[in-house]
């Protein structure tokens, strides 16, 4: 390895004022919800939640939301950036338009609690619904179990659920019924449907295939572009269709 | 007011809550509270891998492994802990594999292992591969896993409910354990949880420092907790700094880039790590490269246009070997600044990471309320907790290996005696102190707001007492503190509600955290050498003579009311490693 090598150049970015517009919902005091601007400072490179904090810390202490790593893998901070699921946190200033307001709002299709943050009980219990732990067969080895590298890669891409809700609160199957499972749920599932390791697929399918199941699904790919893990969402519901089809992971 | 009874209390639901409720649940009637939910703790956030010495890709013993961590934490580890720590490694492994952890694997279909820093073969001759990994987030897969089994396994949550208090009550004359009073975030209202054992696993407090990898929530609540019940802390002062923070933003690139190969630069392009741990390089310990990052930047070989960060270089690995085995940390790069590590030089600075101490607890998680007796059906496991495996300085992946083996030694030993006691009366209206907190906060007229006293308080730590102190800007730091501290008084909240009040949580963490900087500024100015993660410029080597000893702090309130705290000192542990001259 050589000692030395070319390094490049950076700017100094500059502060610009950007104005938000945020649906607001205080439970105690607003009977609707509305929608109010706040104008703050900030670097092309700042995030949303960096606009949010700024709002509740300067202007505003009532705004509420929720937010904890704010680097994209806690996924406390869903919300619809511009009309789109996004992570606050994953989204910057330099990728949206400053022109005009930026909206932000809650997820849609869960219950409406205060501001930005929704009741997220009912997408956990969809999650848990679907059984998302490992079931082997078979006698508790000593060592590990054995997995190629294949095997692991095989369902590695649903791994990467943070369970943040982007998705199932972009579907529109889920906002019209919100008894549908929904995507982030059928994830969970898929990921150990497809873990060689796992004897408990049948089970996972079996719930799957019922009223509420995959087939509410209708391949809007709505779930897909708001993943911020880039996990290939409706690929994944559409595998699990095709194991329930021919019985066979 | 609700009151709830229990056996076992769990505050906190990372890695050891969850691993300690796994083993609770099964023994005792176990409740989770977290402030969050279960899933946005802070252990998805780690990287790159847990270490044990499975030998799966080449030589390996627990031996060695234990050696590491006693070197890497300058000889302030306890050794008897850290022997614990290194020898169940493996079968802590082995747990998460079997509940479904998918591991990366060998060709042979084993669980994968890669180099770390500071981790060896055979006592220093060079980097073994040692840490079993999941990609670049072993951390979220470790979460995603307990959670699952903590679902398999019918473990109880309150998420959303944030733990204000402990309560103890006396008996003989001595503290035991009575519950905790938690806060429903929801609702407003205030919960007593009746327990026979507490366990903290309430993770660290970061967010003392401005420039941190930490989670905005990691505003050492349990810590604070056991301080103010009069509890001590132990080595507050030793704080770790990760070398590879994103420059300006403190988001966290695994170590394990440079154990795929990624190398340092200065602005120059130079592989500096080289002139400061010839036989290891870019792989030493944290506090040693961390050091020789500030060291570069001083002495003017910084990059940038201010000169203020260095880089990491992926650009000689393939691009399949960083997409396939560091996904997440490419993105942070191409997403926050705009870089491409497969093709461009990364932006990296030290970042607050982790605190190596916390709360002091014995080998059972038992917690400690001087050097020699334990709170009964007190626990304490992870990073709120001081063993002390870490000593002065933790090496990566042994935090993830820590929150596993003491979450399930807190989880069994809580639940043991939880099974071998009667529940303790509650002392009068135990509730009183949280309610005049919350109420204070809530109804009050201050002008002060919370932000502008924690943008002040990180400014002084990141300026004072980050990587290299000195008694100067440690005192700066305890006069900013204090003087903060004053001012906090007069805070009030803008949210009045009762629901989902996030202003009056965030004012209440912010606390927290005064108190805690100030413990760790107060230990800082008092260990007069360097060791570990303390950097004393005025005291720049290590001081054996004097203190290899722990620091115990206790908070105290004087005649006049006044705050004080007060420092004791409790000796390490040495078993079989006399300390050395710490090379690499």
């Amino acid at each position: 390895m050589t000692a030395v090598i070319e390094v490049p150049v950076i700017d100094i970015p500059v502060a610009t004022d950007v104005t938000f517009r945020v649906r607001r919902y205080l439970p105690e005091i607003d009977e609707e919800p509305h929608w109010e601007d706040y104008t703050v400072a900030l670097f092309p490179t700042d995030r949303v939640l960096t606009a949010l904090e700024k709002i509740k810390g300067d202007i505003d202490g009532t705004l509420t939301f929720r937010r904890s790593c704010g680097h994209g893998i806690c996924g406390s901070d869903a919300m619809r950036i511009n009309g789109r699921n996004r992570l606050a946190c994953k989204t910057l200033v330099k990728d949206l338009d400053i022109k005009k307001p930026i909206t932000v709002e809650a997820i849609k299709g869960l219950p409406l609690e205060k501001d930005l943050v929704v009741d997220m009980d009912p997408f956990f219990a969809a999650y848990r619904a679907v059984m998302p732990f490992l079931l082997p067969e078979g006698h508790e080895p000593t060592k590990e179990r054995l997995q190629s590298a294949e095997e692991r890669a095989r369902f590695d891409d649903t791994t990467k659920c943070i369970l943040c809700a982007c998705c199932t609160t972009s579907c529109p199957v889920y906002w019209t019924d919100g008894a549908y499972f929904g995507p982030a749920a059928i994830v969970a599932a898929h990921r150990f449907i497809f873990d060689s390791r796992d004897a408990g697929a049948e089970q996972r399918l079996e719930i799957l295939n019922e009223k509420e199941g995959v087939w509410r699904c209708r391949t809007t790919f709505n779930c897909t572009d708001a993943c911020p893990r880039g996990i290939e969402v409706t690929k994944a519901i559409q595998e699990v269709k095709q194991a329930l089809i021919f019985r066979r992971v | 007011m609700q009151t709830h009874i229990f056996d076992v209390i769990i505050v906190g639901a990372g890695g050891a809550g969850m691993r300690a409720a796994l083993e609770s649940g099964t023994r005792a009637r176990t409740a989770v509270l977290t402030k969050l939910y279960p899933t946005r703790s802070h252990t998805g956030a780690a990287q790159g891998g847990m270490c044990a010495a499975l030998a799966n890709v080449e030589e390996d013993n627990w031996e060695w492994h234990t050696f590491d961590t006693i070197k890497g934490g300058d000889y302030l580890v306890d050794q008897d802990a850290a022997e614990v720590m290194c020898k169940e490694a493996i079968d802590a492994v082995l747990d998460l594999e079997k509940m479904g952890l998918p591991f990366n694997r060998t060709p042979e279909g084993r669980i994968d292992q890669r180099r770390f820093g500071g981790h060896t073969r055979n006592h220093g001759e060079a980097a073994v591969r040692r840490s079993c990994y999941a990609a670049d987030r072993t951390g979220h897969m470790i979460l995603q896993t307990l959670y699952q089994s903590c679902i398999k396994a019918g473990i109880e949550f309150y998420n959303e409910f944030y733990v204000l208090d402990l309560i103890l009550n006396e008996e003989s004359g001595e503290p035991v354990t009575a519950g905790v009073v938690a806060y429903e975030l929801a609702t407003g209202e205030i919960h007593i949880f009746r327990a026979k054992s507490v366990i903290f696993a309430s993770g660290g407090f970061g967010k003392v420092f401005k420039t941190t990898s930490n989670a905005h929530t990691l505003t050492g609540d349990g810590v604070g907790i056991v301080w103010r019940k009069g509890l001590p802390l132990e080595d507050m002062e030793f704080y770790q700094f990760h070398p590879t923070g994103l420059a300006g933003l403190g988001v966290l690139l695994t170590e394990g880039a440079r154990g795929e190969g990624g190398i340092l630069r200065n602005a120059s392009g130079e592989r500096f790590m080289e002139r400061y741990a010839p036989t290891i390089k870019d792989l030493a310990p944290r506090d040693m490269v961390a050091r020789a990052m500030v060291q570069e930047v001083r002495e003017g070989r910084g990059a940038g246009p201010n000169k203020d960060y260095v880089y990491l270089d992926l650009t000689h690995l393939p691009k399949e070997q960083i997409e396939s085995k560091l996904p997440d940390i490419t993105e942070f790069a191409r997403t926050y600044l705009g870089v491409d590590p497969v093709t461009e030089l990364v932006p990296v600075f030290p970042t607050a990471h982790y605190a190596m101490g916390g709360i002091p607890t014995d080998i059972d998680t038992r917690v400690l309320r001087d050097n020699d007796h334990a709170v009964p059906g007190l626990y304490a496991a992870g990073e709120c907790a001081c063993v002390s495996v870490h000593g002065a300085n933790r090496l990566g992946t042994n935090s993830l290996l820590d929150i596993n083996v003491f979450g399930k030694r807190a989880g069994i030993a809580a639940a043991e005696y939880a099974n071998s006691t009667e529940l303790v009366e509650l002392p009068a209206d135990p509730q009183m102190s949280t309610i005049s907190l919350v109420e204070g906060l809530r109804s009050g007229t201050g002008t002060e707001r919370a932000i502008n006293i924690r943008r002040a308080m990180q400014e002084t730590m990141d300026m004072n007492a980050q990587v290299y102190r000195t008694e100067a800007t440690l005192k700066e730091a305890l006069g900013d503190l204090q003087e903060l501290k004053r001012r906090y008084l007069n805070v009030s909240v803008q949210d009045k509600g009762v629901r989902y009040n996030t202003d009056l949580l965030e004012a209440i963490e912010l606390g927290f955290l005064l108190d805690l900087a100030e413990v760790l500024v107060v230990s800082a100015l008092e260990r007069k050498e360097t060791r570990g993660g303390h950097a004393r410029e005025d005291y720049p080597v290590r001081d054996d003579v004097n203190f290899m000893r722990h620091t115990m702090a206790y908070r105290e309130v004087s005649a006049h009311g006044e705050e004080i705290v007060r420092l004791d000192y409790k000796p390490v542990n040495v078993t079989r490693y006399q300390p050395m001259e710490r090379k690499y």
